[in-house]
């Protein structure tokens, strides 16, 4: 399987007076249809990580390539169209725009692109937000749904321009137990059915552990990396 | 309906009120502005023409003992400034109304009524009779007629003019030009009539003339083209502008003011729009991330909050040109005088209108300047941090 996501000899630091460093020369790479998921403490680096994966920060040294392309070279305008076409976001709070209904909220990343609406993508929005279980509200508000309805209208989101890699930010810390679990199984069928490369950012190990690899990063560096039999 | 646009109008349809004050407050500047600005120009015009709408604006005269000779070959050959409305040949006469034993001095004034009326209106400044038409009629100033001389429509009057004899007249009507100076002074008659009792030929002692509305205030280049084309220094040529200094520095400096509470009254719409719209962006930060985490690029999301300042400025434009042609209505029909006419008659000017409209559009897309800005910088980072 190729790689859709490498970085190596990451570094981060902070500051310039009294420079912190977060992240010491991390080499990861993410196959494509893979389900990984990355645990971590508050504090180990894992969101400044995390932040370099979904390209919102650049490293202080290392390359991320994604999908065969050096970010290094891009221009800002070129990385937001890249994170817009390769990269699905699931955040820990659904992040939907409270001012637009379900079916708009999933259309907003094609919109994003500027291509216009066409009846297939229109179609696949509606494919998307029935796959989540939400036919019957997709025409509700944002802020008229439960909390789990919305996590799923954040998921169907994360799909509809066809990502490689879908990036969940603890898809599932603001969630109920039985919740967690449907949106696990939830974001296990699509890896299934799409071949989408999941990489989840979580603090519960329970929910790392169904991941087909676990890696932990500890003080900027990663502790550990175990991959299961696929 | 592109993006940045689309999200711009739901993020104000989502905030109703807070979008219905902003477009209140432009609304309300503009009304001001609507309002003061007719009010000023209304004031203004109505100042001119009570000055100077019935009199003459740019004279041309013989020096006094003196006449203009063939004035009918002269106003030929002004025909051709054609920001003139009318060129009136007048001679006048002073001299005495004598009635017994009574006397009044009195300018007699010889017009080609055809043309004076153009400029003084006598015909709807009569309060009784008629307008002289043939060689022994008057028609005087109202004063005479509560003067020693006791007069009324059809008495016959002697009137006395120093060489050139005495001649009796009738008394056809009486005008009030309402300046009592010009009242208790003026007879006026046809031109033949004192061209007679003068003994003069086909001679005038002026050429009255009124200017085009348009070009009321060119009056000291228009005069100075009528001298080019008379090419005749004999004559004295006088326009009303430099005759009126006082008026127009009033007039000036009414403007001025005018113009500075207009300014200030904008600055103040525009400060009010940049704070809200700021106060907007903070709002909307976590919606503004989102879309940039997305892959809103930092363009599109400045664009958002200057479609926003456009789109308050447009509806404030149209809101408060309306508020201001209201106000104005109701100025125009409550603050009236006695006579049921308007204190101030409000001029309005479209042209104006839509300029103050365009005004508040520009300033309002201008303030949203710097909360565009702020979206565009705004870190995505930073917002999902602080979620």
């Amino acid at each position: 399987m190729p790689n859709v996501m490498e970085l190596s000899k990451i570094t981060k630091v902070y500051g310039s007076k009294v420079p912190t460093q977060v992240l010491f020369d991390v080499d990861l790479a993410f196959e494509s249809g893979t389900f990984n998921s990355i645990i971590g403490q508050s504090g180990s680096g894992k969101s400044t990580l995390l932040n370099i994966l979904r390209t919102l920060d650049r490293p202080t040294s290392g390359t991320v390539i994604i999908n065969g392309k050096n970010i290094k070279d891009m221009k800002s305008k070129e990385v937001s169209a890249l994170r817009n076409q390769s990269i699905g976001f699931i955040f820990q709070f659904h992040y939907l725009l409270p001012e637009f209904t379900a079916l708009e909220n999933v259309l907003m990343p094609y919109k994003i692109s500027k291509k216009p609406v066409t009846k297939e993508v229109f179609e696949r929005a509606n494919y998307l937000l029935d796959f989540v279980g939400l036919q019957k509200v997709k025409n509700n508000l944002a802020v008229n749904m439960s909390g789990g309805q919305q996590q799923r209208v954040a998921i169907a989101r994360s799909l509809i321009n066809n990502p490689s890699i879908v990036l969940a930010d603890e898809p599932t810390g603001n969630l109920d137990s039985d919740s967690t679990e449907q949106v696990y199984d939830l974001l296990r069928e699509i890896n299934r059915k799409f071949k989408t490369t999941f990489i989840i950012i979580t603090h519960d190990r329970r929910i790392a552990e169904k991941a087909d690899r676990i890696i932990e990063i500890k003080d900027g560096r990663i502790n550990l990396d175990i991959v299961k039999a696929y | 309906m592109n993006l940045p646009l689309h999200l711009a109008t739901r993020f104000l349809k989502s905030g109703k009120t807070q979008t219905f004050v902003i477009v209140l407050g432009i609304a309300v500047g503009v009304s001001v502005q609507v309002f003061i600005g007719s009010l000023i120009t209304g004031l203004q015009k109505s100042l001119v023409s009570k000055t100077i709408g019935s009199s003459s604006q740019i004279t041309i005269s013989a020096p006094a003992g003196n006449y203009i000779d063939g004035y009918d070959a002269i106003v030929g050959d002004l025909q051709t400034i054609d920001q003139i409305k009318v060129f009136s040949p007048t001679l006048d006469a002073r001299g005495t109304l004598i009635s017994g034993t009574e006397t009044q001095p009195t300018t007699l004034r010889g017009f080609d009524f055809t043309k004076a009326n153009q400029i003084y209106s006598f015909d709807t400044k009569l309060t009784e009779g008629v307008l002289p038409t043939t060689d022994s009629e008057v028609a005087l100033g109202v004063t005479y007629k509560d003067s020693p001389l006791s007069l009324t429509t059809g008495s016959t009057i002697d009137l006395n003019i120093p060489l050139g004899g005495t001649k009796t007249f009738t008394v056809v009507g009486f005008f009030d030009m309402n300046v009592s100076a010009l009242n208790s002074s003026w007879g006026i008659t046809t031109l033949a009539n004192v061209q007679d009792l003068l003994g003069i030929g086909n001679q005038v002692s002026s050429i009255e003339t009124q200017i085009k509305d348009a070009y009321i205030f060119d009056a000291p280049t228009i005069a100075a083209s009528i001298e080019t084309t008379l090419n005749n220094s004999t004559y004295v040529v006088s326009n009303w502008v430099d005759n009126n200094q006082e008026l127009l520095s009033g007039l000036q400096g009414q403007s001025i003011s005018s113009l500075m509470i207009q300014v200030f009254v904008m600055i103040s719409v525009v400060l009010g729009i940049a704070s809200v719209l700021a106060i907007i962006v903070m709002q909307k930060s976590k919606q503004i991330g989102i879309l940039k985490a997305m892959g809103l690029k930092d363009g599109d999301a400045s664009l958002v909050f200057l479609y926003e300042g456009l789109i308050l400025g447009i509806l404030g434009a149209i809101l408060g040109v309306l508020l201001g042609l209201g106000l104005s209505y109701a100025f125009t029909t409550f603050a009236v005088g006695a006579d049921g006419t308007p204190v101030v008659p409000l001029f309005i000017d479209p042209a104006f209108i839509g300029l103050s409209g365009l005004i508040a559009i520009a300033a309002a897309t201008l303030a949203s300047l710097i909360p565009a800005g702020k979206s565009k910088k705004l870190s995505v980072i930073e917002v999902i941090r602080n979620a």
